[in-house]
């Protein structure tokens, strides 16, 4: 059996009276895409923000190999090896593309706070954004400011920010969202290159994009999991049917 | 930032051919001018480098602070109380020790008030910076709100050798240069450097900084450190020239006349607030030999320079009110995954 990176135990969410995130577990392989569908308002987003820590867990547990993390924030689960991507961009928009990766490389170059030498001379930061770049796709557009490109190549340098902190852990919550269909696919093949030693995991609505890209699914309803398995295993799932698809829906 | 690569090229070279020119004015200005303005001159270098340092938490860290005043004052403070009666105090050991005493009140303030976001932290700093107002104003510590006089200005002097004589106007003008020099240089590295660029980064996208991995609230304590630090070097050797401390130099009035400098300058440039600086001080010695309700005239100068600058106050409203769903803000995500069922 594949080596687990991110193991979710017995996750709860509570917004006053909302339970968000009600017991969920599950656990994402090295070397996998593991995707959670889920109809709206089912707590994916929820999930991803307590993987990640932006939102702090009411109960439950989260670790990252044999590392207990549920009670670190999100930088310092960033420095542990979590990296994320976010459901509405989230980027430096006023910095070219280089500063944009070239922080998130600073951030893991074991001097990211050093009060003195200009970053412009620090060679093996700069490297390490630039192969960053380079891996998604977007060397040509190194030089540019990130809001005067398009939505997809805003969403490629997201990833190649992800990257270039090295994570372990990848956290991509509606990559695709509101992609056209070429940009779409080249996002897909850029999450499954992602895989390489790494543990993916994948919140999309886009079903020919996570049938496509998963190894495994986690099927979540009103905070909750209904289902997990194979692809396979969940198409044919009666409960996924009922819940995600109503009770004529066919799957992919 | 938007800038082409040849119009860097050229303001670089305007912006080098400016900084000697102005080096060199500032070096033959005290032997030219009459006394008065040698002093005018050096309490507006203060005052730059007051600015300056605010502009580091304002411009750099995307923080509104109104107590810098407070950490000007102390320092002044912190000289006043520690002159002997019968000589001048050292130096050597007065300066270092206010900023140390500006240091450690600042990290107080600094790990109480970045709890708060916007207006709130605006809100939180002025509290801190009236508390420390009261403390010297409605207490016999430091002679209430009379003040107290520095009868001798401080000394610099290493084994029997005077250094500087910071009575002499002339001395004490290029003791201000050199600190105002060293401040820029210091604050040059520093933005170029890894901490300031992670500094600005927090400033430009909380969250995403966050989720790199970079300590936000760190980051952002050590700047309001480092920064009231500066401000307490300007504000022991403002006491030193005056030879004189009252409650005023830490009240919040100080404070928003050093913010209006730091937006009249532009808050994205290194230099900009050393310029507001000195024009608003400048603005004032002139309006003062014209009018006499020359405050009023000059208020009114202020709101139509803020108004007609671009940037300068829309610059500072988005620090004031962030745009929503920047900053991490878990009764927002509620609401949002409320919103998707």
């Amino acid at each position: 059996m594949a080596e687990i990176l991110l193991r979710a135990e017995g996750l709860h969410r509570r917004f006053g009276g909302l339970m968000a995130v009600g017991g969920v577990s599950l656990d994402v392989h090295r070397g996998e895409v593991h995707a959670v569908i889920g109809p709206n308002g089912a707590g994916k987003s929820t999930l991803i923000n307590l993987l990640s820590g932006d939102i702090p867990v009411s109960s439950g547990r989260v670790t990252l190999g044999d590392r207990d993390v549920t009670t670190l924030p999100p930088n310092r689960r960033a420095m542990a090896g979590i990296g994320r991507s976010y459901q509405k961009t989230t980027i430096f928009q006023t910095s070219t593309v280089h500063e944009n990766v070239r922080l998130a490389a600073q951030a893991h170059s074991g001097h990211a706070l050093r009060l003195f030498g200009h970053v412009v001379n620090d060679h093996a930061v700069n490297e390490a954004a630039e192969a960053a770049i380079a891996e998604v796709g977007l060397s040509t557009r190194s030089g540019t400011i990130a809001r005067f490109m398009s939505h997809g190549e805003q969403r490629q340098l997201e990833i190649a920010m992800v990257l270039a902190t090295r994570p372990r852990v990848i956290l991509l919550d509606e990559p695709l969202a509101g992609m056209g269909q070429a940009e779409a696919q080249r996002m897909i093949a850029l999450i499954a290159r992602l895989k390489e030693a790494r543990a993916v995991l994948l919140v999309e609505h886009d079903m020919d994009a996570v049938f496509a890209l998963a190894d495994r699914l986690t099927v979540m309803a009103d905070g909750e999991v209904i289902a997990s398995g194979t692809p396979t295993e969940v198409r044919s799932h009666p409960a996924v049917r009922a819940a995600y698809l109503g009770d004529h829906g066919e799957v992919a | 930032m938007a800038k082409l690569p040849g119009a860097t090229h050229v303001s670089s070279r305007f912006y080098r051919i400016a900084l000697v020119a102005s080096l060199l004015v500032s070096l033959v200005l005290p032997f030219v001018v009459p006394v008065y303005y040698v002093q005018f001159l050096s309490k507006a270098m203060l005052m730059g480098i007051l600015a300056l340092a605010l502009n580091l938490v304002v411009g750099y860290g995307g923080l509104v602070s109104l107590c810098h005043a407070a950490f000007f004052g102390l320092a002044g403070y912190v000289l006043a109380l520690t002159s002997p009666a019968s000589g001048g105090a050292s130096i050597f050991i007065t300066l270092p020790l206010a900023m140390i005493v500006v240091a450690a009140v600042a990290a107080v303030i600094g790990a109480l008030s970045l709890r708060t976001r916007g207006i709130y932290f605006i809100m939180a700093t002025l509290a801190f910076g009236e508390m420390l107002f009261y403390l010297f104003h409605d207490t016999k510590i430091g002679g209430g709100s009379d003040g107290i006089y520095i009868y001798y200005e401080p000394e610099a002097v290493i084994a029997g050798f005077r250094l500087v004589d910071l009575g002499n106007k002339t001395h004490f003008y290029f003791v201000s240069l050199g600190a105002l020099f060293l401040t820029l240089l210091f604050l040059k590295g520093l933005v170029g450097s890894p901490f300031g660029h992670a500094l600005a980064a927090a400033r430009d996208n909380e969250r995403r900084a966050l989720s790199l991995g970079f300590p936000v609230f760190g980051l952002r304590l050590a700047a309001f450190v480092i920064s009231a630090v500066i401000a307490a070097v300007a504000g022991y050797l403002s006491a030193a020239q005056f030879g004189f401390v009252a409650p005023q130099m830490l009240g919040w009035h100080l404070s928003a006349t050093v913010l209006v400098m730091v937006v009249l300058g532009g808050l994205s440039s290194l230099v900009g607030p050393l310029v507001g600086a000195i024009a608003l001080m400048g603005l004032e010695e002139v309006l003062k030999s014209l009018f006499d309700n020359w405050k009023l005239v000059k208020g009114l100068i202020i709101i139509a320079l803020v108004f007609l600058l671009p940037g300068g106050l829309q610059q500072l409203g988005a620090l004031v009110m962030p745009e929503r769903g920047e900053a991490p803000d878990t009764t927002g995500e509620a609401v949002e995954e409320k919103a998707h069922g």
